[in-house]
């Protein structure tokens, strides 16, 4: 489906060479193959058209024009900017508090929230040695409150008592007071998938984020998500405000441009990928796969 | 009054607008292509220019927007529902089952994902939001199996329409493709002509990846339809253009919300003017 941009501008300056000095309207033709890659990539348009600017400052005038590979160069260029854009590794979850440390997942309906919490929770408890906690207040998504229920007794990690009828803010508060009486190091708040254009939905997520006050609010986020990307990010973190982000999915055969759009919008790092549905396919971000899979490398 | 000249900058923003709706690069630029030949250096409104673009797109459209029909000839008519992880399959099977009750028909699930936590639990909620039967497995268990034994009790209870749930997959997992591929012949044995309807469930929010969700999926399982969910966000889906020119597959249904009635048929017309952002 995709042709690598690595061939798409060799082929441009390869020509362009044939024809005498490159000069900065060359390093345009280039740029707007970059363009289409990212869009391809399903990285937001908004994202795109920032990034190819940043990329121009830096392409013209200096080495791409003076360069033997021009297309190399460029693709050194983007591909630098993507990767330091895309943010530092080993920002993982932060813990630095006092615990109980309340860790709340929000996002869109299916993005993988619940399962994300259950393979966090492992991962804390098992490679932290952590004493983790996780509560759903999911209370509309038939069987979600269940769902994390079996998680736990798959993963080992402990679950809040389901008590029927309680509503979000409530549950919240009492995983909280549940936690601190029992000595957990870390409470997992699992919320319901919610639209960023859902207004009571949304003040409810605030509600729960001003009762616990998180010390990590993460976005999970599908890998495979186009271009409201952007809407999503953006809302989300205007109206919640968010510490980083979760990407699940990495493992199917998109692109994977939406970290790109995400990490833009933000300006919070992506925390942890999701790369399977098993509980162990989490894996920590490295923002140099991502940038070459996103150019198609 | 307020009409300018359909110039290229009027056409460039047009093409950033259906780019932005996920109907890629390529498609967008062949519909603005298409707007020019017709209207370049016209005087027209913006509003009449947004519309010009909506009939363009619903000019693909139209000829995929078909209500599912069952066929009152098989006994049962067997629906599968696919589609990759957290699409909205299950959700619209609860939806869809109110629908045909509605119409006067007699409705099973067959819980076909037994593979994700709490899967099975999730569908008979939605059996008995509509008070239907949910027939299901073991946890783990083969999902083809649970399949040919939903159709043999659907066949023996006289239902009329059978919904077969399945687990979430990745078009790019051979394994769990295969799977899949294994539910359908299975399917076979009951009714060489079943599953009468294979629906893929698209989520609006997914950007490209989703033409190679229709394209693998048709491969292995023959899907036959479509239906978008999460249509009630900002999201356009826009990727339906695209698949409706590549593999001209019929729309069925949008989702539009998680209530049960959240259901409604594709409308060439309306979805195109929404995407193009024009309300309907
Ligand atoms: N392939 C793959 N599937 C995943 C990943 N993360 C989650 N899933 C699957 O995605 C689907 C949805 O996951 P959930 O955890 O239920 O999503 P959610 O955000 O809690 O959904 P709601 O509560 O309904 O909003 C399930 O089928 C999961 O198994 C991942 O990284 N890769
Ligand atoms: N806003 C909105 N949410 C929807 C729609 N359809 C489904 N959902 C939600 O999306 C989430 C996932 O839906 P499911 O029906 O569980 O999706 P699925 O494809 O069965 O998921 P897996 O079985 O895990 O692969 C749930 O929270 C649903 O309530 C829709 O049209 N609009
Ligand atoms: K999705
Ligand atoms: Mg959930
Ligand atoms: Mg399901």
């Amino acid at each position: 489906m995709f042709d690598s941009l690595s061939d798409k501008l060799g082929g441009i300056f390869d020509k362009l060479k044939r024809s005498g000095a490159l000069k900065e309207a060359d390093v345009s033709a280039a740029l707007r193959e970059v363009r289409i890659a990212l869009l391809e990539a399903d990285v937001a348009l908004p994202v795109v058209k920032d990034f190819v600017e940043k990329v121009r400052e830096k392409a013209v005038g200096q080495e791409v024009l003076k360069s033997v590979t021009p297309g190399q160069m460029v693709i050194k260029i983007v591909n630098d900017n993507l990767v330091e854009m895309l943010g530092g590794e080993g920002k993982t979850i932060d813990l630095a508090a006092a615990a109980p440390v309340p860790i709340l997942m929000v996002g869109l309906q299916g993005s993988g929230k619940t399962t994300s919490t259950a393979k966090i929770a492992k991962r804390l408890q098992e490679k932290e040695k952590k004493k983790v906690l996780m509560a759903s207040l999911d209370v509309r998504r038939p069987a979600a409150m269940e769902q994390l229920q079996i998680l736990g007794e798959q993963t080992g990690v402990a679950t809040l008592p389901i008590i029927a009828g309680q509503m979000p803010v409530d549950i919240a508060k009492r995983a909280m007071t549940a936690a601190k009486l029992q000595g957990f190091d870390v409470v997992m708040l699992d919320t319901a998938g919610r639209l960023h254009v859902d207004q009571s939905l949304m003040a409810e997520v605030v509600a729960i984020r001003n009762a616990v006050n998180p010390h990590e609010t993460l976005l999970v986020a599908d890998a495979l998500t186009g271009q409201d990307a952007v809407n999503v990010a953006q809302q989300f973190s205007d109206q919640v405000g968010l510490t980083g982000v979760v990407l699940t999915r990495m493992d199917g055969d998109g692109r994977g441009g939406a970290a790109l759009s995400m990490r833009a919008v933000t300006g919070k790092p992506i925390k942890l990928v999701g790369v399977g549905e098993k509980i162990d396919d989490l894996e920590e971000f490295h923002p140099e796969r991502v940038a070459s899979r996103i150019l198609g490398m | 009054f307020n009409k300018k000249r359909l110039d290229a900058t009027t056409l460039e923003e047009l093409e950033d607008l259906l780019i932005m709706s996920d109907l890629g690069v390529e498609v967008s630029r062949r519909v603005c292509d298409r707007l020019s030949a017709q209207k370049y250096d016209k005087e027209i409104s913006a509003e009449e220019v947004q519309a010009a673009l909506a009939e363009e797109v619903s000019g693909i459209l139209e000829a995929v927007a078909k209500p599912l029909e069952i066929n009152p000839g098989n006994h049962p008519h067997v629906i599968l529902m696919v589609g990759v992880n957290g699409s909205g399959k299950t959700t619209t099977i609860g939806k869809m089952a109110k629908q045909f009750q509605n119409d006067g028909k007699s409705v099973m699930l067959a819980a076909g994902d037994t593979f994700r936590a709490a899967a099975i639990e999730q569908l008979q909620v939605w059996g008995e939001r509509n008070n239907v039967p949910v027939i299901s497995g073991k946890v783990g268990g083969d999902a083809a199996g649970l399949a040919f034994d939903a159709v043999k009790q659907a066949k023996e209870q006289n239902i009329d329409v059978l919904l077969i749930d399945t687990a979430g997959r990745l078009q790019n997992k051979d394994y769990l493709m295969e799977e899949l591929a294994k539910i359908v012949r299975v399917i076979k044995k009951h009714d060489e002509t079943a599953p009468h309807d294979t629906i893929l469930v698209l989520d609006a929010t997914t950007g490209q990846n989703a033409i190679m969700q229709a394209e693998v999926f048709q491969k292995v399982a023959n899907v036959t339809g479509l239906v978008m969910t999460k249509l009630d966000g900002t999201a356009r889906g826009g990727v339906l253009v695209a698949c409706a020119e590549k593999f001209a597959l019929p729309i069925h249904a949008i989702g539009v919300g998680e209530s049960i009635d959240d259901l409604q048929p594709f409308n060439a017309d309306e979805f195109s003017r929404m995407l193009v952002g024009l309300e309907s």
